[in-house]
C-alpha cells in the first residue's frame, strides 16, 4: 500500500478505536445507568483511544518516509561495484540517477552496464520491500495499540485530564511554529551567506564600492570581474525610503492629527477606510502605476524644465512608496494620538491654548515616542519594499543621491539574482542571500526598537 | 472690554495682559486656521492619490474587456485542409486550418502581391484563430467543402488600432502597422466587417505570448490553490497559537519569547519569506520549483503573525464572566475553550483571517523567489502543477513590450482588486454582523 493509502486506513483506525474505546468505557461503567462512576465522559475515552492509535502510527508513517530513501541509497551504494565506490560524490549523485530513472523504466529492455541494470532490479525490490514491511509494521502497531487503549480503559482512568494535556501540547507547538520561523529565516540566510563570505570577505561586502555580480562563467572572460561592494545597494535603497518617508509622514501625521482631533464622526467613518484602501491595495499595483504612469509624467514635466529624468528614477519609485505608506504612518499615529488621555487636553484648553497649539504643544509632546516607532515601522517596511522598487527602479548600481538618476535597492538585487535560473551555489546566488540577511537584521534591529518604543509608550498612559 | 493701559516709571506704555492676548489673538486663530488647512490637505492628497490610481488603471485596463473580431469568409477546402475522412479526429487536430484563413484573405485582398506583402496580410488575423475554426468543424462536419462566415480573432495590432481609432481615423494608434495594413483594416471597417465583442478569452484561457490569446484563468487557478493551501495551514495553526497564549501559556520567559517572535514576524519584509521558502522548503526539502504547494507554505507562514495577531485580539474580547461561568459548573478548560470562547471569538478571529488571505492574495515578491513566474500555458490542475499566480501574471505582463499587453495588465489588476475589495467587504460585514459587544 502506498503512503496516503497508509494515511487513509490510519484515519479509519482513530475512527474505529474512537467508537471502541467509548462503548468499552460504557460497558466498564455498567451500561448507560452507570456512566456517573466513570472519571470522565465516554467521549474522552474514545478520543485518548484514537489518540494512543494515531499518533505514534503517524509517526511511525512519518519517520519511515523520510528515512527509507536515504538508507536504500546507501544499501544500493554498498553494494555497487567496489570500481565505482571511489567515485567523487557528484558522480555518484549522477550514477544513482542513472539507476532510478532505470528502475523506474522497464529495466529490460534498457542496455547498460550490467552492474547498473542489477543495481536498478536491486532498488526496485528493496523498495517493494520496504513498501511492504511499512505497511506490515503499520498495521501490527496500529492494531496493537488500539487493543492496548481499549484495555486500559476503566472507570479509574482520567482519560479527560489526559486529553486535554495532549490538547494543550498540540497548542503550545502550534505557538511555537513562530518561533521556528524565526529560525528557519535565521539559518537559511546565515548558512548561505557563510558560504558568501568565503569566497568575498565580510568587509569587502559591507563597504566596497562596486556592485556588478556577474561572475566569470569561463577562465579569461572579459567583463566579468564580479564585484561585490554593497554600498550602491544601500545608498539607493535609503534615498528611496528619504524620499517615501518625506511623501509619507508629514501626510500621514497630518491626516491622523485632522481625523482624531478635528474630523467629525461623519468624515471619520467615510475617510479613514478609504485611506485604508490605499494600504489594501497589492504593491504589484503600486509598481505597475509607477512604472507605467508616474515615471513616464516625471519624465516629461522634468523635459518641460529642461531636466533629464532618467525613466527609472529613484522619484517615481519613492513618491509611490511614499503613498503607499501614508495609511500605514496615519493609522499608527492615530492609534497613539488617541491614547493620550483628555485630560492633558483638557488642562491645555483651560489655559487658554487653541487647538493647534494644544496639538503642537501638548499631544504630539506627549504622544511623540509613539509616532517615533510609528515612523520606524514604516521605515522598515519602505526597505523591505519589493515589487515598487522591482518594477520601477533601475538595476544599474549607481553610487548618487540625485534622485532623477536610477538607482538599484538590496531587494530589487535580490529578486534580479534569484529569478530564474541558477546554481545554488555561484557566489553570485549565495551574495542574494547575503543581501537577505542584512536586509532581515536592519529591519529586525528597526523593528525590536519601534515596539519596545511603542510598548513603553503604552505602559506610561495605561 | 476697554483697558487702560499702566504706565510705567518712564512713562512709556506697558501693554496689558489682555492688550498682548488680544493682539495675537488674531495671528494665532490664523495659525489655527493654517494647521486645520494642513489636515484637510493631507487627507485631500491621500484620497486624490487613491483616485487617481484607480481612474488610471481603469481607464487603461476597461478596453481589454472587449476584444476585436474580423468577419472572414472562409473555405473549408478538404485538399488544403489535407482531410480525407472528416470523422476522424486525429485528421481534424492534424489539418493546416491556417492555409485556409490566408486563402480567405488573399481571395478578398488581391493587392497583395509579393510575399512580404503577403505575409503581412496573414498577419491581420490572429493565429488562434485556427482553434475557432477547428471547433466548429468538429462540431459541424458537414461544413466540410462549404464556405461559410467566421468572426475570428483579430491581431492585438488591429485590436489595438481599433479600440484607440473611435470614429475619426487620425487619432488610432498605428504601431507596428504598416500603411498598407492600415488599408486593409479600413476597407473592413468600411464594409463593417470587423467588430469588438465581450473578451470571453481573457477570462478561460491561460498565458500566452500573443496578447489577443492571453488570458488569466491560469493564474486564478494559480492563486485559488495558493491561497487553499495558505487559508488550510495558517487558519487552524493562527487560531490554536492564539489560544494557547491568551489561555494557557504561563508568564514567564518562553510565552515573553513567543511573543517577541510572533511580533518581530509581523513586520519580516515578504521577500525574506521567499528567501526562507527557496532555502528550507525547494533547497533542503527538494520541493519542486513553481508549485502552488510551495507557495501557500511560503504564504502561510507569512500571513500566520497577522492571523495570531487579530485572533489574540477576538479571545481578549470574550469577557471573563463567561469562562467562569462555564468553569463554575464544572467544565474542563478544554471545554471552555471549545464550547464558550471560540464560537464567540470565530466572527473576529475570521475576520482578521480574511484580511490577512486578502494580503497573502495581493503577495508577489516570496512568489517570485520560489520561481512562480514561470511562463505557464497550462492551467493547473492541483496544488502540484506549475502555476504563477495573479499578481506574478501582472508583473510579468508588465514587463512585455506590447501595447495591448498594457491594457491586459491594468485589466487583471481591476480583477484582483475586485477579489480584494470582495475579501475586504466580506469581513467588514462579517464583524458588523456578527460582532457582540459585550
Amino acid at each position: 500500500m502506498n503512503t496516503s493509502m497508509l494515511l487513509i486506513l490510519a484515519l479509519l483506525l482513530m475512527a474505529m478505536a474512537f467508537t471502541l474505546g467509548r462503548k468499552r468505557s460504557i460497558a466498564v461503567a455498567g451500561g448507560s445507568q452507570g456512566i456517573r462512576n466513570l472519571n470522565s465522559l465516554p467521549g474522552y475515552y474514545g478520543t485518548l483511544s484514537a489518540l494512543w492509535c494515531g499518533i505514534p502510527s503517524i509517526l511511525i508513517l512519518v519517520v519511515w518516509v523520510l528515512f527509507d530513501d536515504y538508507i536504500i541509497q546507501q544499501i544500493i551504494i554498498q553494494e555497487l561495484p567496489s570500481s565505482t565506490q571511489a567515485l567523487s560524490d557528484s558522480e555518484l549523485g549522477l550514477l544513482l540517477n542513472t539507476v532510478s530513472n532505470m528502475a523506474i523504466n522497464d529495466t529490460s529492455t534498457l542496455s547498460a552496464e550490467p552492474y547498473i541494470i542489477a543495481a536498478a532490479e536491486r532498488l526496485n525490490s528493496l523498495q517493494h520491500i520496504s513498501q511492504m514491511a511499512l505497511t506490515v509494521v503499520f498495521i501490527c502497531v496500529t492494531m496493537g495499540l488500539s487493543w492496548f487503549s481499549w484495555m486500559r480503559v476503566s472507570p479509574d482512568l482520567k482519560a479527560r485530564v489526559k486529553v486535554e494535556n495532549v490538547f494543550k501540547i498540540a497548542l503550545l507547538m502550534c505557538a511555537s511554529i513562530a518561533v521556528f520561523t524565526t529560525a528557519g529565516i535565521v539559518f537559511s540566510v546565515i548558512f548561505e551567506s557563510i558560504k558568501f563570505f568565503q569566497s568575498v570577505p565580510f568587509f569587502d561586502f559591507i563597504f566596497g564600492l562596486q556592485w556588478s555580480p556577474q561572475m566569470a562563467i569561463r577562465e579569461g572572460q572579459i567583463g566579468g570581474s564580479g564585484a561585490f561592494g554593497a554600498v550602491p545597494l544601500f545608498a539607493g535603497t535609503m534615498l528611496i525610503s528619504a524620499i517615501a518617508m518625506i511623501i509619507a509622514v508629514p501626510a500621514g501625521l497630518m491626516a491622523a492629527i485632522y481625523l482624531s482631533e478635528y474630523a467629525s464622526p461623519r468624515v471619520r467613518t467615510f475617510v479613514k477606510p478609504a485611506l485604508e484602501v490605499l494600504a489594501g491595495v497589492p504593491t504589484v499595483v503600486y509598481g505597475f502605476f509607477a512604472a507605467l504612469t508616474v515615471a513616464p509624467y516625471l519624465r516629461e514635466t522634468g523635459s518641460m524644465f529642461g531636466l533629464s529624468v532618467s525613466s527609472e528614477s529613484a522619484l517615481a519609485a519613492g513618491l509611490v512608496m511614499g503613498v503607499m505608506i501614508i495609511p500605514f504612518v496615519s493609522s499608527l499615529s492615530d492609534d497613539v494620538i488617541n491614547a493620550v488621555p483628555q485630560s492633558l487636553r483638557d488642562g491645555s484648553f483651560g489655559l487658554g491654548a487653541t487647538h493647534s497649539e494644544t496639538i503642537k504643544q501638548v499631544i504630539i509632546p506627549a504622544a511623540l515616542p509613539g509616532i517615533v516607532g510609528g515612523i520606524l515601522l514604516a521605515v522598515s517596511r519602505a526597505i523591505g519594499e519589493t515589487m515598487i522598487v522591482v518594477m520601477a527602479a533601475g538595476l544599474a548600481a549607481n553610487l548618487t543621491a540625485n534622485p532623477m538618476e536610477s538607482v538599484t535597492t538590496v531587494t530589487v538585487q535580490i529578486v534580479t539574482l534569484l529569478v530564474g535560473d541558477q546554481e545554488f551555489n555561484s557566489p553570485k546566488t549565495l551574495s542574494a542571500f547575503a543581501l537577505g540577511l542584512i536586509l532581515f537584521v536592519i529591519t529586525l534591529i528597526l523593528n525590536s526598537i519601534a515596539l519596545m518604543v511603542v510598548k513603553k509608550y503604552r505602559e506610561q498612559y495605561e | 472690554m476697554k483697558n487702560e493701559s499702566i504706565q510705567n516709571k518712564d512713562g512709556a506704555a506697558k501693554p496689558s495682559t489682555i492688550d498682548l492676548v488680544n493682539k495675537n489673538l488674531a495671528k494665532r486663530y490664523r495659525a489655527e486656521k493654517r494647521f486645520k488647512a494642513y489636515g484637510v490637505a493631507a487627507i485631500l492628497f491621500g484620497l486624490a492619490c487613491l483616485v487617481i490610481l484607480f481612474t488610471d488603471i481603469i481607464g487603461k485596463g476597461h478596453s481589454a474587456f472587449l476584444q476585436t473580431y474580423v468577419y472572414v469568409e472562409v473555405n473549408y477546402d478538404a485538399d488544403a485542409l489535407d482531410i480525407s475522412n472528416v470523422n476522424d479526429p486525429q485528421q481534424l487536430a492534424i489539418a493546416d486550418y491556417s492555409a485556409i484563413v490566408k486563402s480567405a484573405l488573399r481571395e478578398q485582398f488581391t493587392d497583395a502581391k509579393s510575399r512580404k506583402q503577403r505575409r503581412n496580410l496573414y498577419g491581420l488575423v490572429s493565429n488562434g484563430a485556427s482553434f475557432t475554426l477547428r471547433e466548429s468543424l468538429e462540431n459541424n462536419p458537414a461544413l466540410l467543402n462549404q464556405t461559410v462566415g467566421l468572426w475570428l480573432l483579430a491581431d492585438d495590432d488591429i485590436d489595438t488600432y481599433y479600440k484607440s481609432r473611435g470614429d475619426n481615423k487620425d487619432d488610432a494608434f498605428v504601431g507596428r502597422l504598416n500603411p498598407q495594413q492600415v488599408a486593409w483594416v479600413e476597407t473592413w471597417i468600411d464594409q463593417k466587417q470587423i467588430k469588438k465583442r465581450f473578451n470571453t478569452t481573457f477570462f478561460t484561457s491561460g498565458d500566452s505570448r500573443e496578447p489577443e490569446q492571453a488570458g488569466i484563468m491560469g493564474a486564478m487557478a494559480g492563486s485559488l490553490f495558493t491561497l487553499l493551501v495558505t487559508i488550510a495551514l495558517s487558519f487552524p495553526i493562527g487560531v490554536a497559537a492564539a489560544v494557547y497564549l491568551e489561555e494557557y501559556a504561563p508568564k514567564n520567559k518562553i510565552t515573553d519569547f513567543i511573543e517577541v517572535n510572533i511580533n518581530n514576524l509581523a513586520a519580516v519584509p515578504s521577500i525574506i519569506f521567499g528567501l526562507l521558502g527557496l532555502a528550507i522548503f525547494i533547497g533542503y526539502f527538494e520541493m519542486h520549483r513553481s508549485i502552488p504547494l510551495v507557495g501557500g507554505l511560503v504564504l502561510s507562514l507569512m500571513t500566520l503573525p497577522t492571523i495570531i495577531i487579530s485572533s489574540r485580539a477576538a479571545i481578549k474580547s470574550v469577557p471573563s464572566s463567561i469562562r467562569d461561568a462555564a468553569l463554575g459548573l464544572g467544565a474542563s478548560k478544554m471545554q471552555v475553550i471549545l464550547h464558550h470562547v471560540l464560537p464567540l471569538a470565530m466572527p473576529g478571529m475570521l475576520t482578521g483571517a480574511i484580511i490577512g488571505f486578502a494580503q497573502a492574495l495581493g503577495e508577489t515578491a516570496p512568489l517570485l523567489m520560489i520561481g512562480m513566474v514561470a511562463f505557464i500555458v497550462d492551467i493547473p490542475g492541483g496544488v502540484s502543477d506549475p502555476a504563477t499566480a495573479l499578481p506574478v501574471q501582472i508583473f510579468l505582463w508588465s514587463d512585455s513590450p506590447e501595447r495591448a499587453f498594457v491594457e491586459r495588465t491594468s485589466a487583471a489588476i481591476m480583477v484582483l482588486l475586485a477579489f480584494l475589495i470582495t475579501m475586504n467587504t466580506a469581513a467588514i460585514w462579517l464583524r458588523k454582523r456578527l460582532e457582540r459587544r459585550w
